[in-house]
């Protein structure tokens, strides 16, 4: 138990690691390594993990940081995640990556990319297009040159070359770092009191900042002491959060909806980790074809994919039945155009299919949860009293 | 030329105008008789040749509500949303238009306008776009989408494989999809002919636009510039109607250039220029009189704006050709403004400052509008450090009457105008001791 509460504690330090030190020491053992950072939501890491670089995840300064130069750079009535970033790069805690991805999620991150580049921030910045076409002779072929701009980028820095060998072994690793973490929450959803939502979370979010094969330890250690009783059963509601698919929420508000009787049996927070949905083809002739198809076939639902035939609402409710959950708390950042023009089409089919649902927004810095506390935990009353 | 207070100076061109939009928002209402089939689209990056081709009625969410704006109804429109559960941080523009859909989908003339046949999504520089349709397939169900994905000039150029992914998205995608709606087979002459008229208007515009290189400048290219762009970013881009508008209203423009004439607000002519002035961003339309107002009070005059590029920057050179039609809607479409990335933006906007000979640099940030808004203060410190111009900076919304502060705006804006007053009696000091 001490040993599994160390691990915890060292995914908390590196998740919120805002300069990055792990990533950095990792560079700094051989010369043709390179740090790629990438924005929410989702980018196949597995391109760069075959080319000697580590992609890691920038998900934001969230409350771990006091942002003063950011928010010269943005308006009160945008969000608040791309000022924590901006605010990383001018006070250098991003120097020591090469480059950049903004994956094409909404208007906000698009145009931060721009504001990397006139900042001239890393040596590439990459606005990286997810396609709304997938068809793979349209999409698909679009994907893929979207895929191949970023294997020359990182080339250009540490002219490693790709071959079909080392991304089938990286698409192999990534596949079974999104098992294990699929196992948690697997386990999580018949015994959730075994590991909470906030130490999930935690777990997660540190593999966005190591390398994938001490991740992987990481979740195997983390499956093998959730497999054995720990924790008490509580008589708390099952609940799926959704809309939290970018900015990240303070640790405070995901552990006051905890608090507040209910246990988070799913969500949509490090959804990037959770994006493909089964494993890629990985002992193809052609892996980038595999990625490719994977990304068009089996992507998980989000606000910022085209859904049209593939309704998101069907499928948050779908989730909901294989979660066997109780509820649904719509928890999405302020100023999010994404989530929350998605939210009143989600609640919609909440309704038409009996799923209590409730919503608050946040910023990443949110300090006060007394309101989300009472609002969770009257919501749980509610469903263990009348439901 | 007569002054009222409250009827607005209309020259020739815009009774053209206000003629050629009330046709078409009657021919809207009447398509259950005539049986014309009506497309629901996007001004950036518009396929209106294509569109007009297959005999089909464009209709512009975008202008609605901002004519729902001008009108003083979208308030209540956009309240009529959040009821339904949309948040107050959205756009106000998707708030506006499903706002008024649920009050009946009155059109500007008074006329109701039809339900759409066929949602084109050709989402180009909005991500919202793309949230908005989806939200109105749900509200239309049934009603077939054509998604375009427009990809985003993020290395400041548009290159080979963009435009073949355009191409055959419009041939596998939205031309079947307006096939099948129309009953029509796609006719590749017809629209190469309409792009030839395109082109004319095109160069109309540019031609018009950059009059205001002159000084005093006989236009203003941002309040007067609104209503310059009507026609051609929307339903008459590629008609014989637009290049006789846009022939009609050059012709205007050079005569006033030739009077030495300054530009026509809703009060009558611009008696002095005190300033000229590049704008970023969309204007407020729900008290789009007043805004103006507070300019041409103080002889402020735009003489380049980037709104007036949403639906295409063509003073950079870009025609629609008729020799390449389907290549050319793809590179318009990823060609737009908002399109652009900060880069190209910031490159263009100094350009501005630089050839229309601009004393200063103005933002107005708009609430609802990430695309535009997002980096803008990124923007406004380019453009003040390389161009040595004064900037300034307001804030207001698109058609949310509950964001745009009259009292705020006038007194930044008064402060602002002081500001370029001081500065130009220091430059004339300046050059005296010189």
């Amino acid at each position: 138990m001490k040993q599994f509460n160390e691990l915890l504690a060292s995914c908390k330090e590196v998740a919120f690691d805002l300069r990055f030190t792990k990533a950095a020491n990792w560079k700094l053992a051989d010369k043709s390594r390179a740090i790629v950072g990438f924005l929410p939501i989702y980018f196949p890491r597995e391109i760069v993990h075959a080319v000697n670089g580590l992609a890691v995840g920038i998900m934001g300064a969230g409350d771990h940081k006091q942002i003063i130069k950011g928010d010269a750079y943005y308006q009160s009535y945008i969000c608040h995640l791309p000022r924590g970033i901006i605010e990383m790069a001018l006070d250098d805690s991003l120097n020591h990556f090469d480059g950049f991805v903004f994956p094409a999620i909404c208007d906000c991150i698009r145009n931060l990319s721009g504001m990397f580049k006139l900042a001239e921030k890393g040596k590439f910045q990459r606005y990286f297009d997810y396609p709304q076409n997938f068809d793979t002779l349209i999409g698909g072929v679009f994907y893929r040159q979207e895929l191949e701009k970023i294997i020359a980028d990182v080339y250009a820095i540490n002219k490693v070359e790709l071959t079909t060998e080392n991304l089938n072994r990286s698409i192999k690793l990534y596949n079974y770092n999104r098992k294990l973490i699929e196992e948690i929450y697997k386990i999580r959803q018949q015994y959730p009191w075994r590991l909470s939502a906030v130490d999930t979370y935690l777990i997660i979010r540190a593999g966005l900042a190591i390398p994938v094969e001490e991740h992987n330890i990481i979740l195997e250690q983390t499956v093998e002491a959730i497999s054995n009783e720990r924790g008490e059963p509580m008589d708390n509601i099952r609940v799926v959060i959704s809309g939290s698919f970018c900015e990240q929420p303070p640790l405070g508000l995901i552990k006051s909806i905890e608090m507040a009787g209910c246990y988070i049996v799913d969500d949509d927070l490090m959804l990037g980790s959770r994006w493909i949905q089964g494993d890629i083809e990985d002992n193809s002739n052609d892996p980038l074809t595999a990625l490719t198809n994977a990304y068009l076939t089996q992507s998980t639902f989000s606000s910022a994919v085209y859904d049209v035939g593939n309704p998101k609402g069907k499928r948050l409710v779908d989730l909901v039945k294989k979660r066997d959950a109780d509820g649904v708390i719509f928890s999405a950042a302020s100023f999010c155009d994404p989530a929350l023009l998605d939210r009143p089409e989600l609640q919609k089919a909440c309704d038409e299919a009996g799923v209590p649902h409730i919503n608050f927004q946040y910023h990443e810095n949110t300090g006060q949860f007394k309101v989300i506390k009472e609002q969770a935990g009257t919501f749980s009353d509610s469903i263990k009293l009348w439901a | 030329m007569s002054k009222n207070a409250t009827e607005a100076i209309k020259e020739k061109s815009m009774v053209i105008q206000k003629d050629m939009l009330a046709n078409l928002f009657h021919e809207l209402s009447k398509t259950k008789e005539t049986g014309k089939k009506v497309v629901y689209t996007f001004v950036p990056g518009n396929l209106t040749e294509l569109i007009l081709s297959f005999d089909m009625l464009p209709v512009y969410p975008e202008i609605n509500a901002l004519q729902s704006g001008m009108r003083k109804k979208s308030g209540a429109y956009i309240r009529d949303a959040e009821k339904l559960g949309f948040s107050e941080d959205v756009c106000t523009y998707v708030k506006c238009d499903i706002g008024m859909m649920l009050n009946g989908n009155i059109g500007p003339t008074g006329e109701k306008l039809p339900a759409p046949d066929l949602l084109l999504l050709s989402y180009t520089g909005c991500f919202t776009f793309m949230k908005w349709f989806e939200n109105l397939e749900r509200l239309y169900p049934g009603v077939p989408v054509a998604m375009l994905h427009t990809p985003y000039q993020e290395d400041g150029n548009i290159t080979p494989e963009q435009v073949e992914y355009m191409v055959k998205q419009l041939k596998e995608e939205v031309i079947p999809k307006m096939e099948k709606v129309s009953g029509k087979k796609f006719d590749m002459e017809r629209l190469s002919k309409m792009m030839a008229n395109s082109a004319k208007a095109e160069d109309l515009l540019v031609k018009i636009l950059e009059t205001a290189k002159n000084k005093p400048s006989p236009i203003d290219a941002y309040f007067a510039g609104v209503y310059y762009i009507g026609p051609i970013f929307t339903a008459f881009r590629g008609t014989d109607e637009a290049v006789e508008y846009y022939k009609e209203l050059y012709a205007e423009v050079t005569e006033r250039l030739r009077l030495g004439l300054g530009p026509v607000t809703p009060e009558g002519e611009l008696k002095e220029e005190k300033f000229r002035l590049v704008v970023e961003g969309p204007p407020n339309w729900t008290n789009f009189r007043e805004f103006w107002k507070i300019f041409y009070d103080a002889g402020a005059v735009i003489v380049a704006s980037s709104y007036t590029k949403v639906g295409g920057v063509y003073d950079l050179g870009f025609r629609h050709n008729p020799d390449e039609p389907l290549e050319s809607l793809s590179k318009y479409c990823m060609g737009c403004y908002t399109n652009m990335n900060l880069p190209q933006r910031v490159n263009l906007l100094a350009d501005y400052v630089k050839e229309y000979k601009a004393d200063g640099f103005l933002i107005n940030s708009i609430k609802s509008c990430n695309s535009f808004s997002a980096g803008q203060l990124m923007i406004m410190r380019e453009i003040e450090q390389r161009m040595e111009v004064p900037v300034g900076f307001i804030e207001s919304d698109l058609v949310d009457p509950r964001y745009f502060s009259y009292a705020n705006i006038k007194n930044r804006l008064e402060s602002y105008f002081q500001m370029l007053e001081q500065r130009k009696i220091i430059m004339a000091q300046d050059a005296e001791k010189v």
